[in-house]
């Protein structure tokens, strides 16, 4: 499946292609343009330039009816005036006298997608009748009943409660495995994203940032805002000179072979820094507060002459001395040229 | 003490006192007795003034009874062009953005702001035999003003808003989700709108509908600049109760007045139960959203 768009100003020269069977996610800060690749992909809207293409089909001229496309909304948009099983079957009545399967193979369908989504004996309920976890599931079962080509979800988790959430997000996962269904959520939640995708597509103002598997973006963002989106992080400008590293003038024991010289970002995450002895090569700062954190302990530490703040998770049971000044050495980092944004 | 502390728990948050509140709710009793509930049973008193028999025979007479026709069909055209104009107003209001649709939501207000009278005098100036279409209109031996066509034609404009004003804010609230959602699934535009728009505001819809009959059948000015007023032809039933009451025919225009009256304790009771039926399935509908 291959697409290709060039929307202005929502979206600008986007190119992506999704894999048959593929549970993909589109993951960005909110205005970055993900929700419309999504209704471009389903034919709700329509791109400027550019085309779609469903495996060798150009797509492009098709309308939302024609594509085929399972569609979920954020808000379920479920039919209230209908019961479950209606709501289910709805994409099957609609259909032409032609192709539409009698009314008790509707009614069949509906209730293997309800037991499918663990929802059996709902089927006479209405969706006001129903919890947010479940109307989402059967909006899912509503998209899966047209046995679409594509399953496209719009921040499907949104409106759900954080343990709700997290139950419905092992079971989709449990659910693309079992169907197979090529599938593409939006998402603003990285830990929800890298969970749950085989591959995370991260935007950020109409452009695609990066494109990989959870662990290519986590380990190895290729800039500082997909390192900075995808977790949390802490920045230090420092200077490359020949393959070293070094902040106020004191080198720093990174290796950074091939790195282009001249001023640098250094990008760290608080639980890739260790603490360690006084010597020359590591940096030095001054803690500012140190807070509990779940099962560790968080240090806030001030940095060099511009005083840039660096966080550091530390054991909450390592015996450390918290001193007022600590010696740190990233374990995890990545370097960017100060020039790219 | 502690009495004392215990009544201003209970005191509503509205501090008038016992007596002032007895005031106030008088003078609303007196007023709806006086300027709502007297007209109304007078209407129904001098109806019947001549007993049941007279009553039959005031309606029972071929020009009160062509004003009936004229009346009911005139609403039977009107209220479904109005019906459906309001449904394509409200839908292209609530779904589609476009350049001037404040201005078109004013315009549909126009009839409530403007006389009815100024109305049907426009009628007349476009339609009339001195008016711009006039000369045409009269070659071609059609007629409108003094006629049907503007009898309808006055009270369409006058019965405008009413179904539109009623679906706007609800479709609007609604947004296109529902709608995306079924072409989504494959359905055609029709069956969209038949199976998912049509379901979602057909309470507001009837109540519109049910305001729009109303004032159909109710109109006096517009109708009566239009209508040339000639008995058991272009009277409506408004009308025919003004000649009558002109005529010193009592009895039989309050005889007329109290069938319009009655149909609009009807109009009033089947709203009420709409109100009760669409208050409670709104509140069902986002109260657990």
């Amino acid at each position: 499946m291959r697409k290709q768009f060039d929307r202005y100003p929502a979206l600008h020269g986007v190119s992506l292609d999704i894999r048959s069977g593929e549970l993909i996610a589109l993951l960005g800060p909110s205005g970055s343009g993900k929700t419309t690749l999504l209704r471009l992909i389903a034919g709700l809207e329509w791109p400027t330039t550019g085309s779609i293409f469903f495996g060798g089909d150009d797509a492009s001229g098709m309308d939302v009816q024609e594509r085929n496309v399972g569609f979920v909304f954020q808000s379920y948009a479920l039919f209230k005036h209908m019961t479950v099983a209606d709501n289910i079957g709805f994409g099957l009545r609609v259909r032409p006298r032609s192709s539409r399967p009698p009314t008790a193979e509707i009614r069949r369908r509906a209730s293997a997608l309800l037991d499918l989504v663990q929802l059996s004996g709902l089927e006479n309920r209405f969706p006001a009748q129903l919890s947010g976890g479940q109307r989402q599931r059967v909006a899912l079962a509503r998209a899966l009943a047209i046995e679409p080509r594509v399953l496209l979800l719009d921040e499907p988790f949104g409106a759900l409660d954080a343990k709700v959430r997290r139950e419905l997000r092992q079971w989709l996962r449990e659910l693309h495995d079992k169907t197979g269904h090529t599938t593409v959520f939006v998402t603003h939640d990285q830990e929800e994203a890298l969970e749950l995708a085989d591959r995370v597509v991260v935007m950020s103002q109409g452009r695609i940032e990066q494109v990989g598997t959870p662990d290519e973006i986590y380990d190895r963002p290729n800039s500082p805002f997909v390192f900075s989106f995808i977790g949390e992080a802490s920045e230090l400008p420092v200077t490359v000179a020949n393959g070293r590293v070094s902040i106020d003038g004191q080198a720093i024991d990174l290796g950074a072979a091939g790195a282009a010289d001249g001023p640098a970002r250094l990008l760290m995450r608080p639980n890739g820094i260790d603490v360690v002895d006084e010597r020359p090569g590591t940096i030095a700062g001054d803690v500012v507060a140190v807070r509990r954190s779940g099962g560790w302990r968080r240090v806030e530490l001030l940095i060099g002459a511009g005083r840039h703040r660096v966080e550091v998770e530390l054991p909450i049971d390592g015996a450390q001395a918290l001193s007022e000044r600590l010696h740190i050495l990233p374990r995890h980092w990545q370097l960017y040229p100060s020039e790219a944004s | 003490m502690q009495s004392e502390g215990r009544h201003h728990t209970v005191a509503p948050a509205t501090s008038e006192s016992t007596p002032m509140r007895g005031t106030l709710i008088a003078i609303a009793l007196i007023f709806f007795a006086l300027f709502l509930l007297l007209p109304l049973v007078l209407v129904f008193t001098e109806a019947l003034r001549a007993g049941l028999p007279g009553f039959i025979k005031a309606i029972n007479e071929p020009d009160a009874l062509a004003a009936i026709r004229l009346t009911l069909l005139v609403a039977a055209i009107s209220v479904p062009a109005n019906m459906v104009f309001g449904i394509a107003a409200a839908w292209a209001i609530a779904k589609y953005e476009f350049k001037g649709k404040s201005f078109v939501i004013t315009l549909i207000d126009l009839p409530f702001s403007v006389s009815p009278v100024i109305a049907g005098l426009v009628y007349v100036l476009l339609f009339g035999a001195q008016g711009y279409f006039g000369g045409w209109l009269s070659n071609h031996n059609i007629e409108i003003i003094f006629a049907l066509p503007g009898i309808v034609l006055a009270t369409m404009f006058v019965t405008f808003p009413f179904v539109a004003r009623e679906l706007i804010p609800l479709m609007q609230e609604q947004g296109t989700g529902d709608e995306e959602a079924a072409l989504s699934l494959g359905a055609s535009g029709f069956k969209t709108f038949l199976y998912v728009t049509l379901p979602n505001v057909k309470w507001a819809l009837l109540y519109g509908v049910l305001l729009c009959n109303a004032r159909a059948m109710g109109e006096f000015g517009a109708v009566a600049v239009v209508s040339g007023k000639i008995r058991g032809f272009t009277n409506t039933m408004p009308l025919h109760v003004e000649i009558l009451y002109n005529e010193y025919a009592f009895t039989a225009a309050f005889a007329v007045a109290s069938l319009l009256a009655m149909l609009a304790l009807l109009t009033l009771a089947v709203k009420a139960l709409l109100e009760w039926r669409y208050g409670d399935q709104s509140a069902a509908g986002s109260g657990r959203h």
